[in-house]
């Protein structure tokens, strides 16, 4: 569904992607890996439109979703392809409601808020509270929940668990487990290893804006080298 | 019933006195006509607290909005056309026209940029009239009398006046409420709150933003007009910037969080104003330190001081 072939991306002067090539096939999940400052993240804002408002640009390479391409697109048409993103440091509308923030950008087709607040009770119950007022379990969920209600093929993660307290961060992974039974395609970023080999169908090792590996959890598994070499665990 | 009226009582209960207001001493011509000026600002406020308060475009030329709709009278009164049938949508329209115009320019810009641009255009907007001789151009217009409404003279009744723009008013500020609470305004809300998050969920704010602008725009047409007959006459002064900051002023100090603050804001400007200017000429030495102390010590504006007073 989604592919990313030779990917080069950069801020201004210094080029932070240099060769990113990954495929998330329908109905799969696809972790990228990797240390801090790898080029993750950018290659996410990359795919989503997103490097150009933040002073970047795309130097070269492709990424089409189900055989359109995506490059040059402004944020909200990308979007519109059918990728939803639940960005890092979650950034909810603060002062709309919990409400509020899941139904201003709905798109209609199977997610409805109904069945967001199955999937997050939590959501039903704060309803009418502004999004500021969130923990940060909450504001996960409700990032999560928000992307959801745009109804996308692909659901796209950057550190979904980071900073949260062990009991929501496995609450968050079992949403996600849920997600991907439901057939839902998720490409997602995280740096417990553990849970990412448990969920993930394909991993992506990126490397200095390179993505240097790419197989199963198992295969990543039986080669402690790779571990050893870029995950440092 | 009355849990319900609750969370309304403050706008209920403003509304209840611009009503009472002619029954309890304020019925008075010169009271009145200073009346009808507070609530015609209110208008234009509350289309201006939409886009400050809802949509976070920080405008400094609302008030060439209000020109456009007072000069459109201006324009059909010289054509002797004053059926308020005509006058009044005629005014709508071109202020309305006017913010489209103006804002597919300006809303592709943000924070100082927007301000300077919208001032800008408000700029143009006040040269030009200045300039429009066959309409007095620096001397302004005088009307011979209002615009008629079916052929009569109502409008000439202050108090007819008076009640006719107490209902638009409600119009405005319900009109207001419902647009920010649909869907519409939700995704404006959210574009303020964070431009670049809406757009990653799909939606561009720039049509949003543009709808909301040349709305405001009709709304601030519409008062143009309404302040024309009140004042029966139209000077450039009207579109000067100095207007278009009180009204940014009357919006804060009412405070952005809820509409019915720029008519409390638009109230107390007004009244304030007018009660300084009777006891000095000097007046405004008095009445700029106080917008700066409300500026300074009640960030939610006059909403937020019962609240405060509660709190001690």
């Amino acid at each position: 569904m989604l592919r990313v072939q030779n990917l080069a991306a950069g801020y201004g002067q210094s080029q932070v992607l240099f060769n990113i090539s990954l495929a998330v096939p329908a109905g799969q999940v696809v972790a990228l890996l990797g240390r801090n400052g790898m080029g993750k993240t950018t290659t996410l804002r990359a795919i989503m439109g997103l490097l150009p408002a933040m002073g970047g640009q795309v130097l070269g390479g492709q990424v089409t979703c189900w055989g359109n391409s995506l490059l040059g697109l402004p944020p909200h048409r990308v979007a519109r392809h059918g990728l939803g993103l639940v960005p890092e440091g979650r950034q909810v509308f603060p002062t709309l409601s919990v409400r509020e923030n899941l139904t201003a950008t709905a798109r209609p087709g199977r997610w409805t808020l109904d069945r967001v607040h199955a999937l997050f009770p939590r959501l039903a119950e704060r309803s009418a509270s502004p999004g500021a007022r969130l923990s940060g379990g909450e504001q996960q969920m409700l990032a999560i929940g928000r992307a959801l209600m745009t109804n996308p093929d692909l659901l796209i993660l950057d550190e979904a668990t980071e900073g949260l307290a062990p009991l929501v961060r496995a609450d968050i992974w079992a949403v996600l487990a849920r997600l991907k039974a439901e057939g839902l395609a998720i490409l997602l970023i995280d740096k417990n290893l553990e849970a990412v080999m448990r969920l993930a169908d394909h991993l992506v090792i990126v490397e200095k804006g390179r993505s240097v590996w790419t197989g199963t959890p198992e295969a990543l598994a039986a080669a402690p080298e790779m571990r050893e070499a870029y995950l440092h665990v | 019933m009355l849990a319900r009226l609750k969370p309304h009582a403050v706008p209920l209960a403003l509304f209840a006195a611009l009503a009472l207001a002619p029954l309890l001493g304020f019925g008075a011509g010169h009271s009145l006509s200073l009346l009808a000026r507070a609530i015609i600002l209110a208008l234009s406020a509350i289309g201006l607290a939409v886009l400050v308060g809802g949509a976070g475009l920080v405008s400094l030329g609302h008030a060439a909005c209000m020109g456009v709709g007072a000069y459109a009278v201006v324009m059909l009164d010289a054509a002797r056309i004053t059926d308020a049938l005509v006058v009044f949508p005629v005014a709508i329209l071109a202020g309305g026209l006017f913010a489209l115009l103006t804002g597919a320019v300006a809303i592709r810009t943000s924070g100082v940029n927007f301000i300077m641009i919208t001032l800008a255009f408000g700029q143009m907007a006040f040269f030009t009239a200045a300039s429009l001789s066959a309409y007095g151009g620096d001397d302004g217009y005088t009307f011979y009398g209002r615009t008629s409404l079916f052929g009569t003279r109502l409008l000439e009744d202050r108090w007819f006046f008076h009640y006719a723009l107490l209902l638009l008013l409600l119009g405005a500020w319900y009109g207001g409420r419902r647009l920010l609470a649909s869907r519409f305004g939700r995704v404006l809300r959210a574009a303020r709150e964070n431009p670049l998050r809406t757009q990653a969920l799909g939606f561009s704010p720039y049509p949003y933003q543009l709808l909301a602008y040349t709305l405001a725009g009709a709304l601030g047409g519409l008062a143009g007009a309404l302040l024309a007959n009140a004042t029966e006459f139209v000077a450039p002064s009207f579109i000067a910037w100095q207007r278009s900051g009180d009204l940014l002023f009357m919006v804060i100090l009412g405070g952005l969080g809820q509409l019915h603050g720029a008519i409390l804001g638009a109230l107390a400007f007004v009244l304030l104003e007018e009660y300084l200017a009777e006891l000095t000429p000097h007046w405004r030495l008095i009445f700029g330190p106080l917008l700066v102390l409300v500026a300074l010590y009640l960030k939610g504006g006059l909403l937020s001081l019962p609240g405060l007073l509660r709190r001690g």
